[in-house]
C-alpha cells in the first residue's frame, strides 16, 4: 500500500459512459490482489474534496522501449461517469498528474479449484471480476461470467474476459444485448446445472441481494464485493461500515468496507441492513 | 563550491509546549481522522509529527451511528460517525502496544455518556503512563448523550471539566464546539474549571438532502461539517478564544495546507490539528510541517514562537 503521485498513461471511453484509465504505478502489481481497490484523487485543487474509491480492473506492464528503461508498470481502473468527480476524471488526458492510494482492502479468497466458478457482475460491478477471472483460470478452474446490465452500454470488456478463457453470458434488462432479463435468472439456471459451483458477485445492491438469496437457497458459497461511500480508505474515518451478521443494538458489529472488505463472504454480512441502507427492500 | 561560500540555512526551532507537553513541532492530527495512529504509519513517519491524537475513547466500546454516515459537500464533508470506538480497555490492550513504541506524545481523546463515565475514563487514563494528556470531548454533535450536551451549556461544561480535572492526573485539553452563540463564554467556563489547554473547533452542525430521494444524505439527519469550507469560521473562533483565555489554544478547522496552519498560529494558536485533510492525503501532516518550516526560513523566523500570536490589528 502506497500513495502514488503519478500520471495517466491513457484514459478512454470503452462503452458509452464507461471509461478505462491506465495509470503509471511502479511496484503496484506485486502487491495487488483481485478484489482490491484504490482511492483516486481527482485533482489537486478543490472541489471535489475527497478521493473516490475504484475497483482495480487489472495491473500489468508496458514492455521496455528503446530508451532501455525498465518496463512501465501500470494499474487500470474502469469507472462510470455518475457525478462531479467522475465527470472531471473523464476529461483527464495522458500525462496528467494524479494521486492514487493503493492497493487497499481485502480481495477475493479463491484458494483452490474443485468445481465450477461462477462470476456475476452487474454494470460497473464487472470491474473487480477481471483479475479474479484471470487468477481462477490460471488455477485451472472452469470460469463462467454472467454479465448483466440495464442496456448494452453497461456491458464492457467482453472480449478481454473471453481472451482469458472465460465463458461469458450476457443479459440486459431491455434485451439490447444478449438475453432479455435480469442476470440472476441466468444464475439460477447455471446453478441447476452446476450445483457444486462457487459464486463471486459484484454489482448494485438489488442484484447482490437476489444473488445472495439464490445462493442461500442452493447452499452455494458466495463472496461479494461491496461498494460504500468512504472518505479515507484506510480504516480511519469509519464512514464505510456495514453491519455484520448477528449485529444487534447490544452487541453491535460494524465492519469497515475499506479494511475488512470490500470483499466479504456473504454469510458474514447482515443482508437486511445492507438492503435497507441501499433503499432496495429486505433480503429473505 | 568552496566551504566559505556555502550558505547554511538555519532550521527554525519548531518546538512548542502545551500544558507541559513538549511537542517537536506544532502539528498533530485531529481526533477521529487518524484512527489510533497505526493506520497512518505506512504514509508518514509518526516520530516526526507533533503528537498523535486518538479516536475518541469511551468506557465501553461504542457502535456508532447507522449508515450512511458521511456525505461530501462543497469543499467539505458531513459526518455522523457517532463516536464508534473500541472502548478504553481494548484500546489499552490492542492499540497501546504500538503507540507505546513511538517517541511521540500520545493524546487520548475521550468522552462519556454521563458525567460519571467521563470521570471513569479519565481515571483509567491515569493507568497508562505513555499517555501524555487527555483531550476531553464535550463537543461531538452526533450523539444523543454526552458530547455536545456538555459543550453548549457553560454550566454543564464547567461541571464536567471540574470533575475530570479532579480525576485525571495528566494535562487536560478541552475540545470545544462551535455550535454556540458565543464560544468565549464556554471557553472562559472551562478555563475557570481547570482546563490546561483548549482545542477548537469541533465540527459545525450541518445537513444535506438528496433531492431525488428527498432524504437526508446521512442517516443521522444532521452531521458535523468539516474540511476547508469551515476554516474561516474556525480561524475567527480561535482568534476569539485566544483573546479570552490565558491557557494555550490548539487551532482546528479545515487545515489542509501549510498556509492554513500558519493562519491559526498567527492568530495565536500554539499548535494545530489537521482533520479531514488526512483522508484526502494521508501524508498531509508532514507536508504541512515542512511547509511551515520553509515559511519560517523564507521569512527569517528562527523560532516558531515569533509567529504565534503575531497577528497585527
Amino acid at each position: 500500500m502506497k500513495n502514488y503521485r503519478t500520471k495517466i498513461i491513457s484514459n478512454q471511453e470503452i462503452s458509452p459512459g464507461y471509461y478505462r484509465m491506465r495509470i503509471l504505478a511502479p511496484g503496484f502489481s506485486e502487491t495487488a490482489h483481485s478484489g482490491q481497490f484504490v482511492m483516486f484523487r481527482v485533482q489537486r485543487s478543490l472541489p471535489p474534496l475527497l478521493r473516490r474509491p475504484f475497483g482495480i480492473f487489472r495491473t500489468g506492464s508496458l514492455p521496455a522501449d528503446c530508451d532501455g528503461l525498465p518496463p512501465k508498470e501500470f494499474v487500470e481502473i474502469v469507472y462510470k461517469v455518475v457525478g462531479r468527480g467522475t465527470t472531471i476524471m473523464a476529461e483527464l488526458h495522458e500525462g496528467d498528474k494524479v494521486e492514487l492510494l493503493g492497493p487497499l482492502g481485502n480481495g477475493f479468497d479463491a484458494p483452490s479449484c474443485d468445481g465450477e466458478r461462477i462470476l456475476v457482475g452487474g454494470g460497473i460491478g464487472l470491474v473487480p471480476l477481471y483479475m479474479l477471472a484471470g487468477e481462477l483460470v490460471e488455477k485451472g478452474c472452469n470460469v463462467r461470467l454472467l454479465m448483466g446490465g440495464r442496456t448494452r452500454d453497461d456491458i464492457f470488456a467482453v472480449t478481454e474476459f473471453e481472451r482469458l478463457g472465460v465463458e461469458t453470458y450476457v443479459s440486459t434488462d431491455d434485451g439490447s444485448l444478449g438475453e432479455e432479463g435480469v442476470v440472476t435468472k441466468v444464475l439460477e439456471r447455471k446453478l441447476q446445472k452446476f450445483p457444486k459451483a462457487e459464486v463471486f458477485a459484484c454489482g448494485p445492491m438489488p442484484m447482490l441481494c437476489a444473488v445472495r438469496d439464490i445462493c442461500v437457497a442452493n447452499k452455494t458459497p458466495l463472496q461479494v464485493s461491496l461498494e460504500e461511500s468512504m472518505a479515507c480508505g484506510v480504516g480511519a474515518c469509519l464512514g464505510c461500515v456495514v453491519k455484520g451478521a448477528g449485529h444487534t443494538e447490544e452487541r453491535p458489529s460494524y465492519l469497515c468496507t475499506c479494511k475488512v472488505g470490500p470483499v466479504f463472504k456473504a454469510q458474514y454480512l447482515d443482508w437486511n441492513a445492507l438492503a435497507q441502507s441501499h433503499g432496495c427492500g429486505g433480503c429473505e | 563550491m568552496s566551504e566559505t561560500t556555502r550558505t547554511t540555512v538555519k532550521k527554525p526551532s519548531m518546538a512548542v509546549e502545551i500544558a507541559g507537553i513538549k511537542l517537536r513541532n506544532p502539528v498533530m492530527p485531529a481526533s477521529g481522522t487518524f484512527g489510533y495512529g497505526e493506520e497512518y504509519a505506512p504514509f508518514l513517519d509518526l516520530e516526526k509529527i507533533g503528537a498523535i491524537v486518538t479516536k475518541g475513547l469511551s468506557l465501553k466500546p461504542k457502535a456508532g451511528n447507522p449508515t450512511p454516515r458521511i456525505a461530501e459537500t462543497i469543499s467539505g464533508m458531513l459526518n455522523a460517525i457517532g463516536l464508534q470506538n473500541v472502548g478504553i480497555e481494548a484500546f489499552i490492550q490492542h492499540k497501546m502496544p504500538f503507540l507505546r513504541t513511538l517517541n511521540t506524545p500520545v493524546i487520548a481523546n475521550f468522552f462519556g455518556n454521563t458525567l460519571e463515565e467521563y470521570g471513569e475514563v479519565a481515571k483509567r487514563l491515569n493507568d497508562i503512563p505513555e499517555i501524555a494528556a487527555g483531550e476531553l470531548n464535550i463537543s461531538c454533535p452526533n450523539v444523543k448523550r454526552g458530547g455536545i450536551v456538555f459543550g453548549t451549556d457553560p454550566k454543564a461544561a464547567s461541571e464536567v471539566v471540574a470533575l475530570v480535572r479532579k480525576q485525571l492526573q495528566k494535562p487536560l485539553i478541552v475540545k470545544l464546539t462551535p455550535n454556540v452563540t458565543d464560544i468565549t463564554v464556554v471557553a472562559r467556563a472551562v478555563e475557570e474549571a481547570g482546563a490546561d489547554a483548549i482545542s477548537c473547533i469541533n465540527t459545525i452542525t450541518g445537513m444535506s438532502v438528496d433531492i431525488h430521494t428527498r432524504k437526508p444524505r446521512i442517516a443521522n439527519r444532521t452531521g458535523g461539517l468539516s474540511g476547508p469550507a469551515i476554516r474561516p469560521i474556525a480561524v475567527r473562533m480561535v482568534h476569539q478564544v485566544v483573546q479570552t483565555v490565558s491557557v494555550p489554544v490548539i487551532g482546528i478547522g479545515g487545515i489542509s495546507r501549510p498556509m492554513d496552519a500558519l493562519e491559526f498560529l498567527i492568530v495565536g494558536a500554539k499548535a494545530v490539528q489537521v482533520g479531514t485533510a488526512n483522508f484526502v492525503d494521508p501524508s498531509v501532516i508532514q507536508t504541512i510541517i515542512d511547509g511551515i518550516e520553509e515559511f519560517c526560513i523564507d521569512e527569517g523566523i528562527e523560532d516558531i514562537h515569533e509567529l504565534i500570536g503575531s497577528l497585527k490589528l
